[in-house]
């Protein structure tokens, strides 16, 4: 079968995403300050850091959900944020964008939240939308449950299914926060090989994925970003990440927490005031042991 | 002195503050009902709408009908004594029309259906904030307030009416079951005043203040749950409940104010 999705060869370019003197936040809470960084076009960049680290946050500002604080964001040379709202629009069209935790319609089925942008935008008959929202599933691997509903999901389907609504459009640039982090190993692997199959069919797709998990950075990366605090740490392809002295990059990269015997005791655990600790032990035995 | 100075300075501040807010969101309210009445031409619009008519129309209609008949019923029973004592027990069919057409039909519908469709769509609009659905659409380039809110305001422009009426009629056979069949009133008088003193100009009257208590009504309920993720008073769904309870309470409040407004603009 001719997959629907090969079928369309038009030129999907998109441009360097330049992220400029930014300083990302929400009202007094400051997340990210002081980087500029770029995100290649044509490219697939991680996005790497740890819980908190803001990198959904910076996702919201390069979709241009919310406004930096100070700074800009550059697609082709153009400020984002001072593009009048048709081009602003315009631009927006051009991304695909997979949720945390999917954001799908409740209301809807599978099969209508996927055919949802191509039914609002395109002339496409319904017997044209049906047959790519088939494929699009099939893809992501929930052939089958186009007639569920989102709450009738789990959250790893969920997460599959928001990519393949993200990926319905073929935008040229596709955003993913975690699009791996829920899944198990198997479907993890596939999602990655999705990425990358898209990558291949569509050479000039820009991807930019947030993840933690360093299988998949190896897998995917051409470009990768890491987030720590509260700025970028590094910048650069996965060969000048695996040669760094950064120790917190190291534990990234080692996946290996610090023992004991290192001489790097658990913070949390340190930093409690032990009257508290004895306080809170006998609260919790009294707990454990009442009826 | 002093003291009682700073307390009379602090307080005039935070009635000042209150009074502010109040109009900023007025103000805010008003942009957002420009906004929503914009999309309403948008195209597709049809299945959302008639989807959006048979959850606020089809859906209240009985509990319309069944508050309609007890309005009316009470009416006849309280209208009936009241009258009584001027021995013009005759004058009960056009007191309780009138009651129904100009004031009660009109208001008692929009409450009920804020309560029932209105608290609804606050927290059907509020959830999907906080789960990101909003962004969600907003990145496929699919205004929500072309989606969400537009086919809702349409449908309340064709049901609130439609209900008003059901309920006023309702309400006057109910004024017939306790006047007339329990009270024995002759059932000629009863009619026959009701078409001698209702004219045009109070149903016309009646069918202005229900479109205006829809766009009221509904626009209160969306903005309420378009900005759950805004409020300062709760998180998650703390915030959409909030958002519900905040958006029943000033859908009536505006309702009752907004009545007052009207009849005497009517009058
Ligand atoms: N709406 C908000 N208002 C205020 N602060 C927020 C908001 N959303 C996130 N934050 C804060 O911003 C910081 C970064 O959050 P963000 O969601 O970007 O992290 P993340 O890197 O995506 O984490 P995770 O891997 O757990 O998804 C967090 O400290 C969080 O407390
Ligand atoms: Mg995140």
């Amino acid at each position: 079968m001719r997959s629907p999705l090969s079928c369309c060869n038009r030129m999907r370019t998109f441009w360097d995403i330049e992220l400029r003197d930014l300083r990302l936040g929400y009202g007094e809470t400051v997340v990210l300050e002081n980087f500029s960084a770029v995100l290649p076009a044509g490219k697939i960049s991680v996005i790497l850091g740890g819980s908190g680290s803001g990198k959904s946050t910076l996702l919201r500002h390069i979709i241009g959900l919310a406004r930096p604080l100070s700074g800009q964001i550059l697609l082709g040379g153009q400020d984002l944020f001072a593009l009048p709202p048709k081009a602003f629009r315009r631009i927006r069209r051009r991304m695909g964008v997979l949720f945390q935790d999917g954001a799908l319609l409740g209301s809807l089925t599978l099969g209508e939240n996927v055919a949802l942008p191509l039914a609002e935008h395109t002339r496409l008959s319904p017997d044209d939308i049906r047959a790519i929202v088939r494929h699009t599933l099939f893809l992501v691997n929930l052939a089958g449950f186009a007639g569920y509903y989102p709450s009738e999901l789990s959250g790893g389907m969920r997460k599959r299914a928001g990519l393949a609504r993200a990926l319905v459009t073929l935008p040229p640039l596709l955003l993913c926060d975690e699009p791996t982090s829920g899944l198990d190993p198997v479907n993890a692997a596939q999602m990655d090989a999705l990425l990358l199959t898209m990558k291949k069919r569509f050479p000039d797709m820009t991807i930019v994925t947030v993840s933690h998990d360093m299988a998949s950075v190896r897998a995917l990366a051409d470009h990768i970003l890491v987030l720590a605090d509260k700025t970028v740490a590094y910048a650069g392809d996965l060969d000048g990440l695996q040669k760094t002295a950064n120790p917190y990059l190291r534990l990234f990269l080692d996946r290996a927490a610090p023992r004991e015997d290192d001489g790097a005791p658990c913070p949390a655990a340190a930093d409690l005031d032990p009257a508290v600790r004895g306080r809170m032990a006998e609260a919790l035995d009294s707990w454990l042991e009442s009826r | 002195m002093q003291q009682r100075h700073f307390a009379l300075t602090g307080l005039i501040a935070s009635l000042g503050r209150l009074v502010l807010n109040f109009i900023a969101e007025m103000g805010a309210m008003a942009l957002f009902a420009a906004q929503g009445i914009r999309h309403m031409p948008s195209r597709g619009q049809a299945g959302k709408v008639i989807r959006q008519i048979y959850f606020m129309g089809a859906g209240s209609f009985f509990l319309i009908v069944l508050i309609g008949l007890f309005t009316g019923m009470v009416l006849g029973l309280q209208g009936y004594y009241n009258l009584a004592q001027f021995g013009s027990e005759g004058l009960l069919g056009s007191a309780v029309a009138l009651s129904l057409i100009r004031e009660l039909g009109p208001v008692l519908t929009a409450i009920m259906v804020t309560g029932r469709a209105g608290s609804a769509m606050a927290a059907e609009i509020g959830v999907m904030r906080i789960s990101d659905q909003i962004d969600a659409l907003e990145v496929m380039d699919i205004s929500p307030m072309g989606y969400l809110v537009a086919p809702r305001v349409t449908a309340s422009l064709l049901c609130f009416p439609l209900l008003t009426s059901v309920f006023t009629i309702v309400g006057i056979l109910g004024g017939y079951v306790s006047g007339v069949l329990l009270l024995g009133i002759s059932q000629g008088v009863y009619f026959d005043r009701i078409a001698s003193s209702v004219v045009w100009a109070d149903v016309q009257g009646c069918l202005l203040k229900s479109l205006v208590f829809a766009l009221t009504v509904i626009l209160v309920c969306c903005y309420k749950g378009y900005f759950a993720h805004m409020r300062t008073d709760g998180m998650g769904p703390e915030a959409v409940s909030n958002a519900t309870t905040s958006a029943v309470v000033l859908s009536c409040v505006l309702l009752l104010t907004g009545d007052y407004a009207l009849t005497s603009f009517l009058l």
